[in-house]
């Protein structure tokens, strides 16, 4: 087998190469993207052609299902840069349905789906972005007449992979904030038994989703997750951990008012209400628009958008957390999660509405493919 | 007899749409618009920090992310009385600016261009002859023989797998299609180019805000990003240049990609500017605030109104005049449905009464839709970029009218042809062109401030709760992609006791009032020719010229009784 000496321990078989080439992708472009995906799966560079090689496999079909959402995360599918939306569509995966970009409408939009969920029974890649209602038998989102419910039942059951996209569909984000209007519920919770992995964010950050895609499609499974199925190598760690005004905080140099000279000067926006120190998200280093920028670095304290009930539990936003000084840094998730949700569940419960309160969206280990 | 049929999912939009009609002697004779999902936030909002509202309002949208955050601070900010520093008011009309011309790029190309662009034509494009047509329309560098050779190689590779991904299943090669492969495939190359640009250009409001979409930004009383040119930790002169390119690249995109292919396609379809016209009416609330006094007088984009399509009298727009029907709408009202209430006494109570999915027809002699119906002085109101530049057009704002004549010049139409699909589908590009041009004036003003050492974003006055009056309201409005856009909040004891949003697609999407008046997409849709009822590819024509976008426009629920209680934090 020919190489391509430049590169190489990390070398991608010349036929790939040529492969690619033929379906008119830059070469260049190509190893850069595989190098760069496998930095993002936060693999040894040996992985790279095992990477590249899964990528000029035949696309694999994924079916992408919208259903109580603002379409925010298919918008931020089109942010994407590595690889780009293009570059996906036409090249990496065969995108069965998705309704944002879809050139057909009504039935043969349907008829489209109905094929795909036939023919590739048991091989799909299912995405879910928007939370799910169950009040009034489903009525309060249908498409083609069918409910949410039915639709994403139906999916999920020949699905390979599931994979649900923000916050709506990973916890029931804002439909199914207090009081919860419409029933609204998450993937896992309206099919218990399937295996999902979560991306919240609001939106679900175009690099972590990419990076989900191109793990199952190099090592045919799903990533290690935590508690609440989010995958380690995205939402392993809290944003503080990662701050880059980490040091600032430690230091006690803190923005007080918007705008002020400590605010100009980058301090920590803890006192603004910051959310990072309870939040498990990589937004510090993967940040958001190929790099650009994330909240925190834009002057805005995080407001906890990956974390379930953030709407309720996270908010007031512009209120300080309590007592982030005391936790210790080898504080877990799942430690803190649990704290939070009996914090939040004993408010709901002193006011009386504990019906409102929805305890996260927590995992049944076994149903998820570990790594190890 | 007439036959009805249903187009459901309407894709290649925001959120869920369903529309239903009756076709009879080759036209649309009776048509139904319906949202079919419903979220419910304004319940949400109930009980809850107003200056946390515009966090929960951004996410009516995604699509046209921010547009709801601007409405919601403004509504705080006209109920606490907060003037906002002027810097603040450069950076919102830099990020409306963008959104605008960022949306309009993805709606023409990616959502739009479909409805008239037959890509399996464009792999039968002679590449020269392409080559030709596209430098004789625009200096856009991307025009070789080669390059559109390669485009279309790569398509055709594609579509030799046999497998088309979001392109199987649709229209192609149906009759409506009128453009020369050429044509078709320069549309085509575009599609894939303005994948990249959208993304490029958006990078302004991660640069501003953090990111896009929902950028987290905005602040009742200002914007929360620093401006400091001796600081690396807010916007500085490098950022500036940053933008700044950024900037000119998505006007250089706009005039010499999106406004050429506008024209060279218009001139194929100009049937189209006598279809699609609608009820007529048109409402523009105005936007980017070219000072910084109170009020409505500066506004780069006017205020106003526009009935029976009388151009000669821009009347003024007055938000107390506005009502919301739920005749048609699964809602309830306690003094009876067939009553409009003012969003500020605005109630609403779900009740889903139309057939129990799965379903095949909805009842649509009954309540058949989760979008309730605006209406202005009882009429119904088309608003969105043709209307925004109409009123603008009329009340002779000099850019505008210089660019919808140029535009009328070249497609050699009458005014009268913008009442129509394509004048709609214009007038997106026209509205695309002048917020790319004025976007730089924006930046240079921000500039010149930070140079002369003003730095506040903010203004922290009535930051505090503790100083705002036990009761308040107030209304917060913005000229959106998809046009007028109105909040309206009521506050009692630093909580928000209501919060009602009349949205663009309300106004457009929503269904029959207790007079029986439909609605601007039902009215666009009588007489819309069909060719085949099986592929009713002319519905998506109209239905797309409106840039519809349904999680806006189904949000409205301020449910009774229901205190929301929130974990007490510091």
């Amino acid at each position: 087998m020919k190489t391509d000496g430049s590169v190489s321990q990390v070398a991608i078989p010349e036929e790939i190469l040529q492969r690619i080439e033929s379906r008119g992708i830059n070469r260049r472009d190509f190893i850069k993207f595989c190098m760069a995906t496998t930095a993002a799966l936060a693999l040894p560079v040996t992985f790279v052609p095992k990477v590249a090689q899964a990528l000029e496999d035949n696309r694999t079909p994924v079916i992408w299902l919208e259903f109580q959402s603002c379409s925010g995360d298919s918008e931020a599918f089109l942010r994407a840069n590595q690889p780009t939306a293009t570059e996906l569509i036409l090249d990496l995966i065969s995108l069965e349905y998705a309704e944002v970009v879809m050139a057909a409408a009504g039935h043969l939009a349907e008829e489209a789906k109905h094929q795909a969920l036939e023919k590739y029974h048991g091989k799909y890649i299912l995405i879910v972005e928007g939370a799910i209602p169950t009040k009034d038998d489903g009525a309060y989102c249908t498409i083609a007449g069918q409910s949410a419910v039915a639709s994403l039942k139906q999916a999920v059951a020949g699905a390979a992979a599931t994979i649900a996209v923000g916050s709506c569909a990973t916890s029931g984000g804002l439909p199914a904030a207090a009081p919860n209007p419409s029933g609204a519920a998450s993937v896992s919770e309206i099919v218990p038994g399937a295996t999902v992995v979560n991306l919240p964010g609001c939106p679900v950050n175009a690099t972590n989703l990419t990076a989900t895609i191109v793990h199952v499609l190099t090592f045919g499974k799903l990533p290690a997750t935590d508690r609440l199925g989010r995958p380690l190598f995205a939402y392993g760690k809290r944003i503080h951990d990662n701050c880059e005004r980490r040091g600032h905080f430690d230091a006690g140099q803190y923005a007080e008012t918007f705008g002020d000279e400590a605010h100009r000067k980058g301090y920590c926006l803890y006192k603004l209400g910051c959310k990072g120190p309870e939040t498990f998200h990589n937004c510090p280093t993967v940040r958001y628009n190929e790099g650009v920028s994330w909240p925190v670095m834009a002057g805005h304290g995080c407001i906890g958008c990956s974390e379930p009930g953030f709407w309720d539990t996270m908010s007031p936003f512009y209120r300080r957390l309590p007592k982030v000084p005391g936790f210790g840094i080898e504080d877990t998730a799942d430690k803190i999660g649990i704290g939070l949700a009996a914090a939040t569940a004993a408010a709901f419960a002193v006011h009386g509405v504990a019906s409102c309160f929805r305890k996260g969206n927590p995992k049944d280990e076994s149903k998820v493919i570990k790594e190890d | 007899m007439a036959k009805k049929i249903v187009v459901d999912p309407i894709t290649r939009i925001e959120g869920h749409l369903r529309i239903e009609a009756e076709v009879e002697g080759g036209k649309i004779t009776n048509a139904w618009s319906s949202s079919t999902a419903f979220r419910g936030i304004e319940t949400i909002l109930k009980g809850r920090d107003p200056r946390d509202a515009h966090h929960f309002t951004q996410r009516f949208c995604g699509v046209c992310t921010t547009v709801h955050s601007m409405a919601s601070i403004r509504a705080v900010e006209d109920a606490l009385k907060i003037q906002v520093p002027d810097n603040a008011r450069l950076i919102r009309n830099l990020i409306m600016g963008m959104q605008g011309v960022q949306d309009h790029v993805i709606h023409f190309y990616h959502l739009h261009a479909l409805d008239w662009v037959d890509i399996t034509s464009a792999l039968k494009a002679d590449p020269a002859k392409t080559s030709q047509i596209a430098q004789s329309i625009s200096d856009w560098p991307k025009s070789s023989t080669d390059y559109f050779r390669q485009v279309q190689a790569r398509i055709k590779a594609f579509a030799e797998t046999g497998r088309l991904g979001p392109f199987q299943n649709a229209y192609w090669g149906h009759s409506a299609y009128k453009l020369e492969p050429e044509v078709n495939l320069i549309g085509l190359a575009h599609y894939l180019e303005a994948l990249e640009a959208q993304k490029d250009m958006i990078k302004v409001h991660a640069i501003l805000g953090s990111k896009n979409p929902h950028p987290q930004t905005f602040l009742v009383g200002g914007m929360s990003i620093p401006v400091d040119p001796d600081s690396q930790n807010a916007i500085n002169a490098d950022k500036i240049a940053w933008i700044r390119k950024l900037l000119r690249n998505a006007r250089t995109f706009v005039e010499q990609v999106y406004i050429p292919d506008l024209l060279a396609v218009a001139p194929a379809y100009l049937d189209w500017a006598g279809i699609g016209g609608g009820v007529g009416n048109f409402l523009a609330c105005g936007d980017f605030p070219t000072d910084n006094s109170p009020g409505t007088d500066s506004l780069f984009f006017p205020r106003g109104i526009i009935m029976g399509k009388d151009l000669a009298n821009v009347m003024e727009m007055d938000e107390t005049k506005i009502t919301e029907y739920v005749t048609n709408s699964w809602y309830t009202y306690s003094n009876g449905d067939d009553k409009g209430l003012h969003p500020y006494e605005g109630e609403t109570n779900d009740k889903y009464t139309g057939p129990k999915p799965p379903y095949e027809f909805l009842d649509t002699d009954s309540k058949y839709s989760w979008v309730k119906s605006p209406r202005y002085l009882d009429q119904p109101m088309e608003v969105g970029p043709l209307a925004r530049v109409l009123v603008a057009y009329a009340s002779g704002v000099p850019e505008v009218k210089a660019a919808v004549d140029y535009v009328l010049k070249t497609l050699n139409a009458p005014a009268a042809a913008l009442f129509s699909t394509l004048g709609r589908t214009a007038a997106r590009g026209v509205d695309a062109l002048i917020l790319a041009q004025k976007n730089e004036l924006w930046l240079d003003q921000l500039a010149d401030n930070m140079g002369r050492g003003i730095l506040e974003v903010h203004n922290p006055e009535k930051w505090d709760p503790a100083t705002w009056p036990k009761e308040a309201r107030g209304f917060g409005y913005h000229e959106a992609p998809r046009g007028a856009l109105g909040h309206w909040i009521r506050i009692e004891d630093q909580k928000i006791a209501n919060y009602q949003a009349v949205v663009p697609s309300t106004w457009n999407a929503g269904p029959r009032d207790a007079h029986g008046q439909m609605g601007p997409y039902e009215a666009a849709l009588i007489g819309t020719p069909i060719a085949d009822p099986e592929k009713p590819v002319e519905i998506l024509r109209t239905i797309h010229s409106f840039d519809p976008c349904l999680a806006c426009a189904v949000h409205v629920l301020d449910g009774q009784g229901t205190e929301i209680v929130k974990v007490k934090i510091l």
